[in-house]
């Protein structure tokens, strides 16, 4: 117990880190109405750029924004291949992953994993977060604003603000209702075919910096760093629908609470391990049966628990 | 002004489902026009809609609008000078978003849509003056989400965005046929004071005769893929479903009627 207690903040500072990646997902998933698995490839892709980039001794600012731009684009690939050239989304995704694999590598150098250097104490303190931050502020040898968790959930915050205001812009708003009734949008003279690509980036563009963070929080970017993450982002986007949907209903408080629901995944995982003796080799069987339990209910609500026949034509709102 | 010019469309060339729907259609609208559209089911009425909104494009033949050339435009460029409304209510509206911002997307067809605000406070006063022109209540209902409205509602709320901005051409695809018949009449009655508010230049399809005849300045009946009588004016206004019946027997080469035509 006191060992899962301890390890809590790791838990939430990771669970917040990977909830950026969920919001990402969100986009796609709930918006546009496309599972893209582009992300499994792309959060790497983020993590492997940052890395590289900031052991050359590049600026962390810079390192953080060109692993948002080479995410974004993946996502613009993953787009093309799904609008232009008629590939359907799901089978784009997965070429654009399956792409990136070699691409990482080769950011990596032909390397399966590259490591920032954290012994060098200058070095360290010239990151935004870390795991080694975690313990420095529980032992008070650094400011509590250095904290993973304050300083990535002001990065969360900060993203969160901006994709509001986005979306609620006439370009976001177009990006909205072609994700909602795509045949309605282009009556309405909305490109779709530029929604989707733009959604894929700005999607894809989130996963890959969350994936400089996570590099950044464990010092080192690794090849299967991604793997699964579309699973996980969906845990999240889907955990905090089924605890908070009811209550967040605007647009905003809905990717806090998907950022949430990233954080509770993580709580749960961390106390599975702390708590149990299972073998973590088995996390990801755990998630993707989760996971698939909770996308199930909702089918199996409407199949086999409705209890009066719905007549007339009017739509059931939708959730 | 829209004119259509020996407009072909075949689906599904060289298969065992080929289906010549558009057979070389020649059709002139004038501004104000009114056209209803009848005929059996695979006469090709939708198909001739879709093809001038450019929902796919046709194998042969052009179709210009108030002179410009949208033969080879996609859908979404056709879109600035085109109002649709669909036979299924769903279609026509984005369930998840709210009646405004419905609103405010239709508002901005065929504008550039960049990163100003999608919706103005202005702008939602002016919808509630338009939405209570429906006498449906929805201008009490602006944050609503459309996905809770009727199909009737809908239909109602899709005709006023195909007509926020003035379109030069309203199509409306047998936009009644999926709504009982006290709201289709209601939707109709409402689509008949909208255009004529306007002076739309119109087609619509509609599998009603009755509302074939009682609608519109001008009515044109297609079969396989052709327009085989085309009449407008006090003729037409004179004509009874009698009239047509035996007129669709004669030009159709046999009593083909649908049972849908002979029910209404």
């Amino acid at each position: 117990m006191l060992d899962f207690i301890g390890a809590l903040p790791g838990a939430v500072s990771q669970g917040l880190i990977w909830g950026i990646m969920a919001i990402g997902v969100y986009i796609t998933y709930k918006i546009l109405d496309i599972a893209d698995l582009t992300v499994d490839g792309s959060f790497c892709t983020g993590g492997a750029t940052f890395v590289v980039l900031y052991a050359m001794g590049a600026n962390i600012w810079l390192a953080l924004l060109a692993s948002l731009l080479v995410g974004m684009l993946a996502g613009l690939v993953t787009g093309i291949l799904h609008t232009a050239c008629g590939i359907p989304a799901i089978l784009s995704g997965i070429l654009t992953q399956l792409a990136l694999w070699s691409v990482n590598l080769a950011i990596m150098g032909m390397k399966a994993n590259v490591a920032i250097n954290v012994i060098d104490k200058a070095n360290l303190d010239r990151l935004l977060v870390s795991l080694r931050f975690v313990q420095d502020v529980a032992k008070g040898t650094r400011p509590f604003y250095r904290h993973p968790i304050f300083v990535v959930g002001l990065f969360t915050l900060g993203i969160i603000a901006v994709l509001y205001w986005f979306f609620g812009t006439e370009l976001g708003a177009s990006l909205r209702a072609t994700g909602a009734n795509d045949k309605m949008a282009r009556a309405q003279g909305i490109n779709t075919n530029v929604g989707r690509v733009l959604g894929l980036m700005i999607s894809n563009g989130l996963v890959a910096l969350s994936g400089a963070l996570l590099s950044q929080y464990q010092s080192f970017a690794d090849s299967s760093m991604g793997k699964g993450a579309i699973v996980i982002g969906l845990a999240a986007v889907i955990i905090g629908d089924v605890l908070l949907g009811r209550l967040f209903r605007n647009f905003g408080l809905r990717l806090l609470a998907v950022s949430i629901g990233s954080i509770i995944y993580y709580v749960v995982i961390q106390a599975v391990v702390s708590l149990s003796n299972i073998n973590t080799n088995y996390l990801k069987l755990i998630s993707a049966v989760i996971v698939a339990l909770f996308l199930s209910v909702p089918y199996w609500k409407g199949k086999y628990f409705v209890k009066h026949p719905q007549h007339g034509k009017e739509a059931a709102p939708h959730a | 002004m829209l004119e259509i010019q020996n407009l072909w469309k075949t689906f599904n060339p060289g298969t065992v489902n080929e289906k010549a729907a558009l057979q070389g259609v020649n059709l002139t609208l004038n501004d104000g026009d009114f056209v209803t559209v009848i005929g059996s089911n695979g006469a090709g009425k939708s198909t001739l809609l879709n093809a001038v909104a450019g929902v796919f494009l046709a194998d042969q033949g052009s179709i210009r609008l108030d002179g410009m050339d949208m033969t080879s435009l996609p859908e979404h460029r056709r879109a600035s000078g085109i109002g649709r409304v669909f036979q299924d209510p769903m279609m026509g509206t984005a369930a998840t978003m709210q009646i405004v911002e419905n609103l405010a997307l239709a508002a901005r067809r065929g504008q550039f849509r960049g990163l100003r605000r999608g919706i103005t406070r202005q702008e939602k006063e002016q919808y509630r003056e338009q939405l209570r022109t429906l006498e449906l209540g929805l201008e009490d209902r602006l944050t609503t989400k459309v996905g809770l409205l009727s199909g009737g509602q809908r239909q109602a709320l899709t005709l006023l965005m195909a007509t926020l901005r003035r379109p030069k051409l309203l199509l409306l695809d047998e936009h009644t046929a999926a709504l009982d018949p006290a709201t289709a009449a209601k939707v109709l009655s409402l689509t008949d004071k909208i255009v004529s508010e306007h002076s739309l230049t119109t087609l619509m399809i509609t599998h009603n005769m009755k509302d074939a005849i009682a609608h519109g300045n001008r009515l044109i009946m297609m079969n396989e893929g052709k327009i085989i009588f085309d009449v407008a004016g006090e003729e037409k206004a004179n004509l009874t479903k009698a009239d047509l019946l035996q007129k669709f027997a004669d030009l159709s080469g046999g009593g083909l009627e649908s049972d849908r035509m002979l029910l209404n």
